[in-house]
């Protein structure tokens, strides 16, 4: 069972995505009965397979929020806010169950027991009316369908009536079948009954016109026998008397024990039943089989175990987190679509090979041509793969914005809007922590409390709009609320208080609101439990950043504040500036590029002989001289007059002496870490057209290095790296 | 052996449920819901449909007795997935035409035995 374990996981987790959605958006006014009808589906799912795959205390806990869903959908209980946040409380305790299975273990039981005892007490406060409180009820998940009753099993044997309506076949049952069932609990004599079958000329062979006296010798007791006909029950008369015990008198004629016979008087008895099956069989076997439905989700089960982790002490340990991607069809039928026409012009350029010519060349030329165009379109279709709706990152807002405006006492409307952008899995993973920090911070900072907002003129109800679209090469989210804005003077003067600042220091007006992306800032009157104490703008800055992303805040005072996230739409590729240094090519993120530059000599200065710094728009930067740092031979080893690359990360700039700047380009990441091995001051590197490796500069890393350049281990063990991962690309 | 409709919303049940039965060597035709389902029942016919009570578009009951209603379904077993906890379902799905039933939570053995009874 356990290969079907991780889609449970999955689809669990997004069956609680829907049932939170759904709560949250019956939170306004009337329940809508489609919404409650797939809460419920979503609880019955999830309970329906927890008991499945033996998750017990799960499928106990969802059984109590199923009992109260079906009440609220069958409109047997109101819908009120208590409910709706006491089955929200119940879906967090459910995921943290599932987590915890997911991790193998199980989760704090008390919570889940608090929350069944809620919700049953809620079930019958709902019950009021009728005086006579239900049973608290007994069945688990794993009750039995039936209670067993205490009878005695007859040891002599059965005698059983079995009289169908004329209409058995039509619910897909056969008296054969039965006959058949009923002959695994003892030997069975069947006597059949043809005195209702009508004349030859009547007879409709879809109907059961037939009886039977069937006598079951052997001890099974009467709920066995009474199971076999459990499913005919309502379509048939149905008389089941102990047999009189061995020796008496009227012994059927079931002592000759023919085990042949009840085949032959039911198969004698209702050809048709046999004739349908066979034809059925027939039509099955040449009938065309319809495509599995499963394509959208074919890549979700299966999984291959991760291989063993080593070591562990007997526990059978958790693999890596699988993780899957759910991928629309259409994007598969559309790479097929563009691996066929890559194959059309591989063929039309093979052939042309084999007889050319130089009178062919426009026609090689044209050949090539559309390759590039295939490869291309391949690429960006293969990327597209990897991408999702952010309506993902989404899924989590409405939630939060619901809690907190209720804890806050504010009144919230969120929008959200492109739900349909479309971004790369890893980079909407990373984002989700961001954007509810972000999200976190607008309601408690930005919106004011509806009495504020009132005195202000503005609406009670503050907006807070999340939109994204794609923009060039990047997907852009905005976030705007028409809060209170960011107060330019309280910015500045915590600034000052905590020395970010010199007492009479002025900052441009734009550099202003930068200071609160620095660690340790926060214009909150006090701080918190919601967006705490300052910690995270710096954060989510630093976030975005290594999503090679970057975020940008605009605020009026009294009006709002919107900040913009770009951020690229996938990791595996990058818009790399070109450059040499000795022999070889690197590649620098041009998003970390401000400004590559001539060095002046008369800028250069040294500092306690060893480090140097350029002089460069009112500050200092630290030089970093590539050649030595990647120990090629020195060539005349003088920066003057040589080219700067100056890079930045995070508010952190380092000015690069490279030899020569080459061109930029699109270059696809290939890790070291998974091919050679982790090497400080690079994030990756990529194969240029000619065939050669080309190392990407890790500008955090040098900018680290630069900061460090006192500590000559660090370098030293820079320079060594580099020397072997060069080696490596020579082999 | 016998082609076999499967029917079920959730994903793991109806991986569940397909791989037990191509082990036991059936043919499976899955279908996500009940309007998937009555189209791929529309397609060929079937010795047997297994189907999930509660599904969107189109719940099992009213896929039981729509496809009852097609000729070539009128004496297929169809048997429901349903739950301890609604057993008026059972009523609703035989007066609606299924066969029988299989209680949830079942393991593949349970799924197996259950089936046989209604293919040979």
């Amino acid at each position: 069972m356990g290969q079907f374990l991780q889609t449970f996981f999955e689809e669990s987790f997004e069956g609680l995505q829907e049932m939170e959605a759904g709560l949250l958006a019956l939170d306004s006014g009337d329940p809508d009965t489609e919404t409650l009808h797939t809460i419920f589906r979503a609880a019955h799912s999830i309970k329906g397979g927890a008991g499945t795959f033996g998750l017990q205390a799960l499928a106990g806990f969802t059984h109590h929020m199923e009992t109260l869903l079906d009440r609220l959908r069958e409109g047997r209980q109101a819908v009120t806010p208590e409910a709706v946040n006491l089955l929200l409380e119940s879906v967090d305790c459910l995921r943290g169950m599932l987590e915890a299975a997911q991790d193998g273990g199980e989760a704090d039981p008390e919570q889940a027991v608090a929350l069944e005892k809620r919700l049953a007490a809620l079930v019958a406060e709902g019950n009021d009316p009728s005086p006579v409180p239900d049973a608290p009820e007994p069945e688990g998940p794993q009750a039995l369908p039936e209670s067993h009753a205490v009878d005695s099993p007859a040891p002599g044997g059965w005698q059983i009536g079995f009289r169908p309506e004329p209409h058995l076949f039509m619910t897909g049952n056969d008296p054969l079948r039965l006959v058949e069932e009923l002959s695994e609990l003892g030997d069975v004599t069947a006597e059949c009954h043809i005195g209702q079958l009508p004349a030859f000329g009547d007879l409709d062979p879809e109907q059961c016109h037939l009886s039977w006296t069937l006598t079951l010798q052997g001890g099974a007791d009467e709920d066995a026998v009474r199971e076999v006909f459990e499913w005919v029950e309502d379509d048939c008369e149905l008389t089941i008397s102990p047999l009189a015990p061995e020796g008496a008198e009227d012994e059927p004629p079931a002592a000759e024990g023919s085990p042949d016979a009840p085949e032959e008087s039911t198969a004698a008895a209702a050809p048709d039943v046999d004739d349908e099956g066979d034809e059925a069989a027939d039509a099955a076997v040449v009938s065309e089989a319809p495509a599995p439905s499963s394509a959208g989700h074919g890549d979700n089960g299966n999984q291959p175990p991760a291989p063993g982790a080593g070591g562990g002490n007997g526990q059978p340990r958790k693999p890596a987190a699988a993780s899957s991607i759910r991928v629309n069809t259409d994007k598969i039928d559309a790479l097929i679509d563009m691996v066929g026409e890559l194959v059309i012009t591989q063929s039309m350029l093979n052939q042309l090979g084999e007889d050319f010519s130089e009178d062919k060349l426009e026609q090689l030329r044209d050949g090539l041509g559309q390759l590039e165009r295939n490869t291309r379109e391949l690429q960006e279709n293969v990327m597209r793969i990897r991408m999702v709706p952010i309506s993902f990152a989404y899924a989590r807002l409405p939630r939060i914005v619901h809690d907190l405006s209720d804890k806050l006492g504010k009144q919230v409307e969120l929008k959200l809007e492109g739900e349909q952008t479309e971004l790369d899995k890893t980079v909407m993973e990373k984002l989700i922590d961001p954007l509810v920090h972000l999200v976190r911070n607008s309601l408690d900072h930005g919106i004011e409390p509806p009495a504020q907002r009132r005195e202000l003129g503005k609406p009670e109800t503050g907006t807070l709009e999340i939109e994204a679209y794609h923009k060039g090469g990047y997907i852009v989210i905005e976030i705007n609320d028409d809060g209170a804005g960011i107060s330019r003077d309280k910015l500045l003067a915590k600034a000052r208080a905590a020395g970010l600042l010199q007492a009479g220091e002025e900052l441009p007006d734009e550099q202003v609101l930068d200071l609160i992306f620095h660690p340790g800032l926060s214009t909150a009157e006090k701080a918190t439990d919601v967006s705490g104490r300052g910690v995270g703008m710096d954060v989510v800055k630093r976030n975005i950043r290594q999503l090679g992303g970057n975020i940008n805040l605009r605020s009026q005072p009294g009006e709002g504040t919107q900040l913009t996230i770009h951020l690229p739409l996938t990791l595996s590729i990058l818009d790399g500036q070109l450059f040499r240094v000795g022999d070889q090519v690197y590649i620098v993120p041009l998003v970390s590029i401000i400004e590559s530059l001539q060095i002046q000599r008369e800028k250069l200065s040294r500092v306690a002989g060893k480090a140097e710094l350029y002089h460069w728009r009112e500050g200092h930067l630290p030089v970093l001289r590539l050649r030595e740092l990647f120990n090629e031979p020195d060539a005349g080893g003088e920066l003057a007059n040589g080219l700067m690359v100056v890079v930045e990360d995070d508010d952190r700039r380092v000015g690069l002496h490279v030899d020569e700047l080459l061109g930029q380009q699109q270059v696809v990441i290939k890790s070291l870490e998974a091919n050679y091995q982790r090497v400080t001051g690079f994030a990756g590197a990529t194969i240029l057209g000619d065939g050669t490796v080309a190392l990407i500069l890790d500008i955090a890393g040098l900018v680290d290095l630069a900061q460090a350049q006192r500590k000559p281990a660090d370098a030293a063990a820079m320079r060594v790296a580099t020397e072997e991962a060069h080696g490596e690309q020579t082999q | 052996m016998a082609k076999i409709l499967a029917v079920d919303d959730s994903a793991s049940m109806r991986q569940m449920v397909s791989y037990t039965l191509k082990q036991a060597g059936h043919q499976v035709v899955d279908a996500a819901d009940g309007r998937d389902a009555l189209a791929k029942a529309k397609t060929g016919r079937f010795d047997a449909v297994i189907t999930d009570v509660n599904m969107p578009n189109m719940d099992g009951i009213t896929l039981v007795k729509e496809l009852r209603a097609l000729p070539n379904f009128k004496f297929t077993p169809i048997l429901l997935l349903t739950t301890e906890s609604a057993p008026e379902k059972k009523q609703q799905g035989k007066a609606a035409g299924a066969t029988g039933w299989l209680v949830k939570p079942f393991d593949p053995e349970k799924l197996l035995a259950t089936v046989k009874k209604v293919v040979r």
